[in-house]
């Protein structure tokens, strides 16, 4: 549906405006360099990553509103960009550079802040899509109404359609602004960070709205977000993006237990990191030494022995008890409890075991006072490794 | 603006007939590129000529203009007196408006109703009005203020024909400027910075001297600056009272200069150049200063609403001053001028004078054909430079804050050019272009529109400017992501959120120009009078008790287009919440 090839979007560094000459100079500042991707029909694609990594440039130049420097975006088999630059494939031929500008594409946005209009009613601001077509595709007048209130009926804001624009809660602005981009039935929808004005309760549950909105109506959507939660929920792929890079390109579910590196371990939730050396390896079951005693863990990753490593541990992956399991279980250690806090769902420990720290989250029925001698352990199967930065 | 040459808009012929489309630009290049265009000529083409007519005559290049402006054993003086009065008159102003601010801001003063009543009377009592009034009020011979205290300190005690005179005037004429920019200034500044020198033991007078002075002291700079440049600039007030007994600064002198026959072009405009190096370094001193003053991160834009400081027994004394400003400077003035209006020849007040009061004057007035016309061009000079102006700002607030052409910072930096330019200044510099220009403009009234629309450019972008960083980027980059092209979004989507902000500086623009001289002075031509040109004239003729029913009817005209403003603001002020 969506295809992106080798974009690359520069600036010019602080201060140094030059003509076209500057391209080569080392100021330029990278915001995407080299970003690829697919994104299939009816998926809702998330560029996740934080602020400076380049998503919303990468948005933003899908929708039309940044020129990259290079590289394709094509939607539905329609190139919309196509720059001349090293990003070009073999056997394309030359081809001639295209921009088909944003007003032509006509693609689906909704932005950061809404933006919608003031001085418009709920009606004006989804008609307008359609109004402000060439003579030739307008629909009349009659069919422009009918399909206005089909969106708002769809958004739930039928009852609203003549009320002024301004006039909305969080919630239905943020539907009208759903309703405006969807009334011309775009291939695509593009999402910059709708959710990120809102405050924590209304964002929690217009996440659901959403996720049950774009599933019902099956669109194709690329939503860019800084919001791990928000992206674990909402969607079907993940591109985790920093300096201008995709680092990691998956399901939900993978990125967030395998992480392939430590930026993205730390980036997706919170993680304990310790390095260690492979000892042993049998398949996807690895023993690996480390400082504060041996550790055996599944992973899908290949790393030969004696290579070193960087084991990532979710908190929920480590267990705190008081009596051992030795022998029962693999991977237990002894350390004492720094500290601990009562989150309400949830009850965290932070344990020092020989010289790291680790935090651990359980049910909260378990608590342990701080300074107390226990034993941690660690579930195999949810141990990651990572490569060493 | 029909009669500026439209800048020439590429259109090119497609050099090799193929299959490609013929190039035609898109509207949005033409709009752009024309305005920018005609923003570089009202700026510059004016300095241009001026500098030219300067420094060459037929012969070449001469410096004779200058030998002869300033080869002058007066010349010193004139640079003393321009100084001296621009300096004093910042300074009375700044003193008078700093504490009218700080008492209405920050403490439990009476009658604040009447501080933005005064504060709007530079806009209500044109400059030449207001110096006519107060020579009824202080002239030695007439002055009713002398009158008064006659008795008592006997003849001619106050004397406004002279430099104490002329500071009296314009710096009274100026505090309420400067009122309304320290208002500004000290609501801004956080509340809490006070209180907490309070309670480290501070006294009220320590607390004002240590930490609310410093805190608005870039405010303070800033303000003074910008009265000593509008004071450099005075025209209204040295040319009638100071021409009397010859105290003369830059301006009157390149009027009376030019008022000599013949005028002597080359001297006006090196005076001229002299005048426009003095107001662009006080220009360049005060922007300096206020960058200095950024440092005040504690200065913000927040507002706060300080709880007042409590005058006590102070507060019946400090009322009573408050009443003597508002009569000083809305009540006596205007009041005298009724009073002329009224009269069939000048005398000062008396049972008989009063049992003479007649409507005479208005009646005249309704029949000189003069005032008629005057009325007529200034609101056609009001309402067209206005609208002309804003229209064109819009457009080049545009390209300025939200295209990415490069050189847009140029067309800024080229619309607030006029700012630094006296009024005089652009009066010569444009009879310069226009009597060379095969544009037969000279002599009609579109010459003063160009200089109309040339002053008030900056004006027009500041509003433009400042309501388009209001309105959030995204709200035209969804227009355009929703289809609609670069007019369509413009016109559909920003010019109706624009609105208010283009009306606010349109009503501003039309007001201000009722009020303009002195580059009207040098540029009309009989039959293009404007309101203040009529007035000028009928005080150069004597006719002081028309001329005052003329400034009374001026008077309630811009009462009544200020009020409208007001309530217009109020009215979109309201829908936009």
């Amino acid at each position: 549906m969506l295809r992106i090839n080798n974009l690359v979007k520069s600036y010019d560094g602080e201060q140094r405006r030059r003509s076209r000459t500057a391209r080569a100079e080392p100021d330029r500042v990278y915001a995407v360099n080299d970003v690829t991707f697919d994104v299939a029909d009816g998926e809702l694609f998330t560029l996740l990553g934080p602020s400076g990594c380049g998503k919303t440039t990468t948005l933003r130049s899908i929708a039309g509103l940044e020129r990259p420097d290079s590289g394709t975006i094509e939607v539905g088999g329609r190139v919309l960009f196509a720059g001349r630059g090293p990003g070009k494939e073999p056997g394309k031929g030359p081809g001639r550079p295209v921009n088909v500008p944003a007003n032509e594409r006509g693609l689906g946005m909704v932005f950061q802040s809404y933006a919608i209009w003031p001085h418009m009613t709920v009606f004006d601001n989804v008609a307008f899509p359609l109004q402000v077509r060439r003579r030739a595709t307008r629909p009349g007048k009659k069919e422009i109404n009918q399909k206005v209130m089909q969106v708002l009926a769809t958004m739930e804001l039928a009852d609203l359609a003549g009320r002024q624009a301004t006039k909305l809660s969080g919630g239905q602005q943020q539907r009208l602004a759903l309703a405006r981009a969807l009334v011309i039935e775009p291939p695509l929808l593009l999402l910059d960070e709708p959710l990120s004005n809102l405050d924590a309760k209304l964002r929690e549950s217009l996440r659901y709205e959403l996720k049950r909105l774009q599933r019902e109506l099956g669109i194709t959507s690329v939503y860019v977000t800084h919001d791990q939660t928000e992206a674990l929920v909402l969607s079907t792929s993940i591109a985790v993006m920093r300096g201008g890079n995709v680092v990691q390109l998956g399901r939900p579910r993978e990125i967030y237990e395998n992480p392939n590196s430590r930026f993205v371990a730390e980036f997706i939730g919170t993680s304990n990191f310790i390095s260690g050396v492979v000892e042993a390896k049998d398949g996807s079951s690895y023993s690996i030494r480390t400082d504060d005693g041996p550790l055996v863990l599944d992973a899908s990753s290949d790393i030969p022995v004696g290579g070193e490593v960087v084991v990532s541990i979710r908190p929920e992956a480590v267990e705190v008890g008081l009596t051992s399991r030795a022998g029962e279980v693999p991977n237990e250690w002894t350390g004492k409890v720094l500290t601990r806090a009562f989150l309400g769902e949830a009850v965290d420990h932070v344990v020092t075991v020989g010289r790291h720290e680790i935090r651990a989250r359980g049910n909260p029925s378990v608590s342990i006072a701080a300074d107390t001698e226990v034993y941690v352990r660690l579930d195999p199967a949810k141990l990651a490794l990572v490569p060493v930065d | 603006m029909t009669t500026v040459a439209p800048p020439v808009v590429p259109v090119t012929e497609p050099v090799a007939a193929g299959p490609r489309r013929r190039w035609w630009p898109s509207p949005k290049l033409v709009i752009i590129v024309a305005v920018a265009g005609v923003i570089g000529y009202l700026a510059l083409v004016p300095l241009y000529y001026l500098i030219w007519g300067t420094f060459f005559d037929d012969h070449g290049f001469t410096l004779g203009g200058f030998a002869r402006a300033y080869n002058d054993s007066q010349i010193g003086s004139l640079i003393g007196n321009s100084v001296w009065f621009a300096g004093g008159s910042a300074v009375l102003s700044l003193s008078v408006g700093t504490v009218l601010a700080y008492l209405n801001v920050r403490t439990d003063v009476p009658f604040k109703a009447l501080f933005f009543a005064a504060s709007i009377i530079p806009l209500v009592i044109p400059g030449i009005l207001y110096t006519i009034a107060w020579i009824f009020l202080a002239s030695p011979d007439i002055g009713l203020l002398n009158k008064a205290v006659e008795p008592i300190v006997g003849e001619g005690f106050f004397n406004v024909f002279s430099i104490w005179g002329m500071i009296w005037v314009e710096g009274l004429h100026l505090s309420p400027i400067v009122f309304l920019l320290m208002v500004a200034a000290f609501r801004s500044m956080d509340p809490s910075l006070e209180e907490s020198a309070f309670m480290c033991g501070a006294t009220r007078l320590q607390v004002f001297r240590l930490v609310t002075i410093p805190l608005i002291r870039p405010a303070i700079v800033a303000a003074v600056l910008i009265m000593a440049v509008r004071g450099l600039e005075s025209f209204e007030v040295p040319a009638l009272l100071g021409l009397q007994d010859g105290t003369y600064v830059f301006t009157s002198r390149i009027y009376f200069v030019l008022r000599t026959y013949p005028p002597d072009l080359a001297a006006a405009g090196a005076l001229a150049l002299g005048l426009l190096v003095l107001a662009m370094i006080g220009v360049a001193v005060s922007n300096i200063a206020g960058r200095s003053g950024k440092s005040f991160q504690t200065v913000t834009g927040k507002g706060f609403r300080p709880r007042p400081m409590e005058l006590g027994r102070w507060r019946p004394i400090v009322g009573a001053g408050i009443l003597l400003y508002f009569f000083f400077t809305v009540v006596a003035p205007l009041c005298v001028l009724l009073y002329t209006s009224l009269l069939k020849f000048y005398q000062p007040p008396s049972l008989e004078a009063f049992r003479s009061m007649t409507l005479d004057n208005y009646q005249e007035l309704m029949h000189l054909s003069q005032a008629m016309t005057a009325l007529k061009n200034s609101l056609f000079l009001g309402i067209a430079s206005a609208t002309i102006v804003m229209a064109g700002m819009a457009v080049a607030a545009w390209v300025v804050v939200r295209s990415r052409i490069p050189g847009r910072q140029l067309i800024d930096q080229f619309a607030f050019v006029p700012l630094v330019i006296p009024g005089l200044v652009l009066g010569l510099a444009l009879s310069f272009v226009y009597l060379r220009s095969p544009i037969p403009i000279y002599g009609t009234i579109f010459i003063l529109l160009i200089a109309y629309c040339t002053r008030y450019m900056p004006y027009g972008m500041r509003y433009a400017v400042t309501s388009m960083h209001q309105i959030s980027a995204e709200l035209e980059e969804s227009a355009h992501v929703s289809g609609a092209s670069w007019w369509q979004s413009f016109r559909r989507v920003l010019l109706p959120l624009l609105s208010p902000g283009l009306l606010a500086g349109w009503i501003y623009i039309l007001v201000v120009s009722f009020r303009e001289l002195s580059s009207s002075i040098l540029l009309y031509s009989p039959g293009n009078e404007v309101l203040s040109i009529l007035i000028f004239e009928q005080y150069e003729n004597g006719q002081f008790t028309v001329l005052s029913a003329l400034g009374v009817v001026m008077v309630l005209t811009l009462v009544v287009l200020v009020t409208v403003a007001y309530k217009l603001g109020a009215k979109v002020g309201l829908k936009q919440d």
